[in-house]
């Protein structure tokens, strides 16, 4: 058979087409949530975080997570006057049953509540030797269990400290930003035990969430931005003594 | 044919290179889920799996699709944006079956306390109390209702 090039100059295109079409694969299967319209984040208000650890019970009880293991806890700090370089912190069992009342009047106090930073640009995800562990489309860090071989390299590489080795699973386990609740129209738990509205699940592609506009018009900082992570958990009000 | 003399064995050796390779393409048509790389270098199917994961809290939107009679006395007072099961705990289970699963009351002298003990390093404009001091041991609902707690909302309900 004999191609003329009129003809090829037709097929072209329409083979580019189908090709798309086989690189494009199957549609997501889930028929209210497109994960191509979200992409998630969260924000922190610190000033309003009273440290009373119901976040903490509340991600506990919702994930399953073992004892003395968090996906999400709360730090006091005490930042004395005279050396603001050295705060002192405090996280009792994780802020799980609040704090021990202060007393020291002197130097300022205030609740860090923290949580994996659904980097875009993780070191967890790019250390995973197995492709374990990942990003979603819509902005989520997950850990494939079933996948995950328990080396742990990507405890190491978290810079926030926020993966831990599961006890009885023996694999990689950290906060999903409740992957299963958000992708059916709630909040995380957290978001929705806190009492004074200081966590707030966001979507950064959402044009009417609220988050433009807070970020626009509030000093919002994430943890560590010299590691360049593309971290999207935001503080508003962030003492410079964070950690 | 000069240049193919005396090369049977180099033949002989590509032949085992290509049964090697199907070889390894059918193990790992095997060993690799079919899902792997359908968005990145992972298991696309692993995100479905985490999103089945069981709901524990129902969301405050279940909640008052029944007891909008709280939602109303809520929405005046202080803990208007209180979520319920902030107090009351995890009640999907209650959500989707609430005649046999039962929510307990909080006991106010331990619930109200984790949030309203004073404490020099909450911030100053949250209302705060020395327990002890403000009370005397009595539970908080004898002046306070939880739902709408200033004084003048009414007490015990």
């Amino acid at each position: 058979m004999k191609i003329t090039r009129r003809q090829i100059l037709i097929l072209l295109p329409a083979a580019a087409v189908a090709w798309e079409h086989v690189l494009a694969g199957t549609p997501e299967s889930a028929p209210n949530y497109k994960m191509s319209d979200h992409w998630w984040s969260m924000l922190i208000d610190v000033p309003r975080c009273i440290g009373c650890g119901n976040c903490v019970r509340a991600c506990q009880a919702e994930n399953d997570v073992p004892n003395g293991y968090f996906r999400t806890w709360v730090e006091r700090y005490h930042v004395s006057d005279w050396k603001m370089e050295n705060p002192q912190v405090i996280s009792p069992d994780g802020g799980k049953e609040g704090f021990p009342v202060a007393t020291d009047e002197q130097g300022k106090y205030f609740f860090v509540p923290k949580m994996c930073n659904q980097c875009a640009d993780s070191p967890c995800t790019q250390v995973c030797p197995v492709g374990a562990t990942f990003v979603t489309p819509d902005g989520a860090v997950l850990v494939d269990q079933k996948y995950c071989l328990g080396c742990a390299y990507c405890v190491q590489a978290c810079p926030y400290g926020c993966r831990y080795i599961h006890p009885q699973k023996r694999v990689a386990d950290k906060c999903t930003l409740c992957y299963h609740r958000i992708t059916k129209e709630l909040t995380t738990a957290c978001c929705e035990a806190c009492p004074t509205g200081a966590r707030q699940l966001a979507d950064l592609k959402d044009p009417r969430d609220p988050i433009h506009e807070f970020i626009r018009t509030h000093a919002v900082q994430v943890l560590k931005p010299q590691m360049a992570t593309g971290a999207k958990v935001f503080y508003n009000q962030l003492d410079g003594s964070v950690r | 044919m000069s240049v193919f003399k005396d090369s049977g064995h180099l033949f002989r050796f590509a032949g085992l290179f290509v049964l090697a390779f199907l070889l390894f393409l059918l193990i790992r048509g095997f060993v690799v889920p079919s899902s792997f790389g359908q968005y990145g270098h992972y298991r696309g199917a692993a995100i479905d799996e985490i999103a089945a994961h069981p709901i524990k809290f129902a969301g405050h939107q279940s909640c008052e699709a029944c007891h909008q009679d709280i939602q109303d006395q809520k929405k005046t007072g202080k803990h208007a944006r209180v979520n319920c099961e902030a107090c009351h705990g995890p009640l999907a289970g209650h959500a989707d079956d609430p005649a046999s699963v039962q929510p307990v009351k909080p006991d106010t002298a331990v619930l109200c306390a984790q949030c309203h003990t004073a404490s020099a390093a909450k911030p100053k404009g949250f209302p705060q109390v020395a327990p002890a001091d403000h009370s005397t041991g009595l539970p908080c609902q004898t002046c306070h209702q939880p739902h709408n707690p200033a004084i003048d909302a009414g007490g015990a309900k």
